[in-house]
């Protein structure tokens, strides 16, 4: 679609549910990825939470988007990077939060995990080598 | 310098579109090119022709248009926001089978692709938000 | 790569400029506009991690979002530069790109 490759990072702070841009800030991605740009996911403070498995929406009458995330492999996208302190603070581990993966053609579609826990310093390192930040 | 501005709040209840305006207005001042203001979110209700607010206070909506006219800016709403939200033009009216239109001229309805191709056109993409 | 933060909560309010400091990279700017001014100003409870943080990037503060808030250039930690937002733009554009801590 175009012939610039940047270094996108989509940096999502927030939790699911109680305000919409966790939701709308994915509607970004999966319409960003058809741009063939070199995208990343970040997640970081409350934004860890928007992964955790099991969201059950019925009751407060919202549509669950957790699968969503599931899905972002199917669109390329498959560096989704989670801060380890979030998790830490937030009392999480790898296995609250769903498994992501996505799958390699270049090596018979092996299914590989999209999610890497990175410690604090080098979420920091994965923010300052981006180009273009998107905050919601 | 060709700048992005991405606004993710709505007027008066947050000053996100106030500071995005005079950043916008300081940079095109100087001289840069402001590739595209692009609205999401509650952003969107900054496109509303129908505000009035007081007489002894900012008209955000109009001061954006003023803006938009005197140096030809491209000032998109995103139509996933805009239609959750009730910001309609005569397309999504039709479309969406709504009796009525409140977008102002000014500004146009288009997807979120827009905001990806500011910001790969654009040299720096900033944000105002909550 | 050099980063231009904006931080535009206030450290009471949100955690917004904790977390942006703890991300900040070499060469980093930090710049504090809206509620985010008050971050900016001496005696409160985050003047200490703010003055730490000046030891290793420049931080800078809107100033027409002070005098909105009724505070003068004095009562500026030292160190921290008032810009306006003309400035805010030169900021911008000297640095790589921009990202904001909402």
């Amino acid at each position: 679609m175009s012939e610039t490759v940047k270094n996108f990072l989509y940096l999502n702070r927030r939790a699911p549910y109680g305000t919409i841009y966790a939701w709308e800030s994915l509607e970004v991605v999966l319409i960003g990825a058809a741009f063939d740009q070199d995208v990343s996911l970040a997640f970081v403070d409350d934004g860890v939470y928007q992964l955790t498995k099991g969201q059950n929406t019925a009751e407060i009458g919202m549509k669950n988007f957790s699968p969503t995330y599931a899905a972002l492999g199917d669109y390329e996208v498959k560096k989704i990077y989670v801060e380890q302190e979030s998790l830490d603070e937030r009392g999480l581990s790898l296995d609250d939060l769903q498994h992501l993966v996505w799958e390699d053609e270049d090596e018979d579609y092996a299914e590989k995990d999209s999610i890497k826990v990175v410690s604090r310093a080098e979420m920091a390192a994965i923010m300052d080598a981006s180009d273009v930040v998107f905050s919601f | 310098m060709k700048f992005a501005i991405q606004i993710n709040e709505g007027p008066y209840q947050h000053q996100a579109s106030d500071s995005a305006y005079f950043f916008t207005k300081a940079a095109l001042e100087k001289g840069h090119e402001v590739f595209r203001v692009f609205f999401y979110h509650d952003g969107v209700d900054n496109s509303t022709r129908l505000t009035t607010p007081p007489q002894d206070d900012r008209n955000v909506v109009e001061r954006w248009a003023e803006l938009a006219e005197q140096h030809d800016l491209d000032m998109v709403v995103c139509v996933a926001a805009a239609q959750r939200r009730g910001v309609v033009d005569e397309g999504e009216a039709k479309r969406n089978g709504k009796d009525a239109t409140n977008i102002h001229p000014r500004f146009r309805i288009s997807g979120l692709g827009q905001l990806v191709e500011a910001a790969i056109q654009s040299d720096r993409l900033v944000v105002f938000g909550d | 790569m050099s980063t231009l933060h904006t931080v535009n909560k206030s450290p009471f309010e949100k955690t917004s400029l904790d977390a942006c400091l703890n991300h900040l990279g070499s060469g980093a700017n930090l710049l504090l506009i809206e509620d985010g001014i008050y971050a900016a100003l001496k005696g409160t409870a985050v003047e200490e991690r703010v003055k730490t943080a000046l030891d290793s990037v420049k931080v800078y503060v809107l100033g027409p979002d002070l005098k909105a808030r009724g505070f003068s250039e004095e009562r500026v930690i030292e160190g921290i530069s008032v810009v306006d937002y003309a400035g805010f733009v030169d900021l911008a554009a000297e640095n790589d790109k921009v990202q904001a801590w909402l």
